[in-house]
């Protein structure tokens, strides 16, 4: 047995029965980073000697990997942007700092793309990271370097960010399991923001279960997050259940449309089937909004960066030009922002810019506002009636790389599932489903706002009677 | 609507970014086509419906204000690449 290819719950009962200690832990994995990530670039930065502060935590020597855009203390910290290249923060995110207490040990950060903006992990200031099921193709993204260090099992899970997707599309696209919570259910403190309304902390593991141990301890509200919920937080790993007796599973048709693949429709709707068979009601069900929801998020999401980047001057932190090359303060911002930045960070700043800019802010922010109403109204409507919401992740399995990167619009479209569960700040996971040109597919389920207990325990109903999670790359 | 080189480079300028003038085409390029694509908007009916600002019901979420010492203050302003003076960061004349 390899350690490395344990999960989560595996991986802790390995240490609990002592079989293996916690630097036994740390070393099989450290050998297969140094072993294997040369191919897959999952790692902006590997830590020397990693070590957990807490053995005796519930998850006290399990090595696990943070998206590069958490703050850790006294490690780099860079959101794959060269304006943070060599940026040490001197505090933890919240959430980091939550993991620590619980024991986890910090592998180090993975890649994604330029501040979390991307579908690709290709806007990465640093490196390309590859689709360990097959290394000519894009991971996914903007969580592609924590989806594909879990996939290739170069750590147990990871953390990670999702403001239009980016948890569950690389999740879907490396065939592993993805959450992303309730907006607010997770403290964004110390994460370094994309679009504030939106951002929502979760994981990438290799099971449900897994998924809601983290969540257990990553949950709950800080006072230095203003936007964390007070819902209570629930034992998930707890509540988790093997039938889905009683529960009405909705199917929106907006879902099966022209531009899902057919390949992927088809274990879209063999996983239907499965939660059929596990006893659910499958009911057909209409989010008549969903096609607005890829440009209402592009509006909403962009005029957010706008103002959230505007903190990046290159005064306080990153690469500067020196006073002595500038005539004044202005020219140090053009100068700094003009370096610092990539192309699509460009791209979403000047949309926002010119959605926020004196003639057209009513015209497109304050539109999107409103037909974000309508969207979460077609989830609320929805609720009303039914438990869940089931329907793929992602239009397509994972495609090449460099096959989109010239063409934003159809990037922003590999969204277009999972943009809409954002906007209405609804929880929602994507777990393998099956594979399609042995490539895989995810099946995304959705809850209403604070009931992950209801999609953990679903989910995890699935993957107890299917096995596409025990899956394995050949790397 | 038409996205020109001209409105392109006053976006850029408002936004603090340099455009080399094979990006100004580029970005003009691309720019009409995401416009384009979100301009899609304007078929929605959205007569009479409110804004969403914030998504999960939190409202007037206060706390006292008072003041907290960081503890690293030394490393935090050691972040800046710039010359540090007196705990400040020294930067070109503003005005």
């Amino acid at each position: 047995m390899e350690i490395t290819s344990l999960n989560l719950v595996g991986t802790k009962k390995l240490l609990s029965d002592k079989k293996a200690s916690e630097s036994e832990v740390v070393a099989a994995y450290s050998k297969r980073i140094s072993e294997i990530d040369s191919k897959i670039e999952s790692f902006l930065f590997v830590a020397e000697n990693p070590k957990s502060e807490n053995l005796a935590g519930e998850l006290g020597g399990i090595p696990i990997a943070h998206k590069d855009v958490f703050d850790t203390d006294g490690m780099p910290t860079t959101a794959a942007s060269k304006i943070l290249e060599n940026y040490i923060p001197p505090f933890d995110a919240t959430s980091v700092a939550k993991l620590k207490v619980a024991g986890v040990v910090n592998l180090g950060k993975t890649n994604t793309d330029e501040f979390t903006m991307g579908a690709s992990t290709e806007t990465s200031a640093f490196k390309k990271t590859k689709n360990p099921w097959d290394l000519s193709r894009v991971p996914g993204g903007s969580s592609g370097g924590s989806a594909a260090a879990v996939a290739a099992d170069l750590c147990v899970f990871a953390t990670a960010t999702d403001t239009g997707g980016s948890i569950r599309q690389p999740a879907s696209f490396c065939g592993v399991t993805g959450l992303k919570p309730t907006y607010g259910r997770i403290s964004r403190y110390g994460v370094i923001s994309m679009a504030s309304s939106l951002d929502t902390i979760g994981v990438i593991s290799k099971t449900v279960t897994d998924a809601a141990i983290a969540l257990e301890i990553l949950a709950g509200q800080d006072s230095k997050d203003a936007t964390s919920g007070s819902a209570p937080v629930e034992k998930y790993s707890e509540n988790l259940r093997t039938d889905l007796k009683g529960l009405r599973i909705g199917i929106p048709k907006e879902y099966f449309i022209e531009g899902l693949d057919s390949g992927v429709e088809k274990i879209v709707r063999e996983g239907i089937t499965q939660l059929k068979k596990l006893g659910a009601e499958i009911v057909e069900i209409s989010l008549p909004h969903t096609e607005f929801a890829v440009p209402t998020y592009y509006v909403v999401a962009s005029s957010e960066i706008s103002a959230n980047m505007a903190r990046f001057d290159g005064i306080r932190y990153g690469p500067t030009v020196a006073n002595s090359e500038v005539e004044n303060l202005v020219e140090m911002y053009f100068e700094n922002r003009t370096r610092g930045f990539g192309d699509e960070v460009k791209r979403r700043i000047m949309l926002g810019t010119f959605a926020l800019s004196a003639g057209y802010a009513d015209k497109f922010y304050k539109k999107a506002l409103q037909v974000r109403t309508l969207i979460k109204k077609d989830f609320d409507d929805a609720f009303a009636k039914i438990d869940l919401i089931a329907a793929p992740t992602a239009p397509t399995t994972a495609f090449k790389l460099g096959e989109k990167i010239d063409d934003p619009v159809q990037m922003y479209l590999a969204d277009i599932f999972t943009a809409p569960a954002s906007l209405a700040g609804v929880p929602a996971i994507s777990i393998p489903a099956g594979f399609s040109e042995n490539l895989p597919v995810g099946l995304q389920l959705i809850a209403n706002q604070w009931e992950e207990s209801k999609l953990l325990a679903a989910a995890q109903a699935f993957q107890n009677s299917t096995d596409f999670h025990l899956q394995k790359p050949k790397i | 609507m038409k996205i020109t080189k001209d409105l392109i480079q006053h976006i850029a300028k408002l936004a603090r970014i340099r455009l080399a003038t094979s990006e100004t085409e580029k970005f003009t390029q691309q720019m009409g086509d995401i416009v384009g694509f979100i301009e899609k908007l304007n078929s929605v009916d959205t007569a009479g419906i409110l804004e969403t600002n914030q998504v999960n019901g939190m409202e007037n979420v206060l706390r006292e204000d008072e003041v907290e010492n960081f503890p690293k203050m030394e490393e935090l302003i050691a972040c800046s690449n710039n010359p540090i003076e007196n705990n400040q960061i020294k930067i070109k004349k503003s005005i």
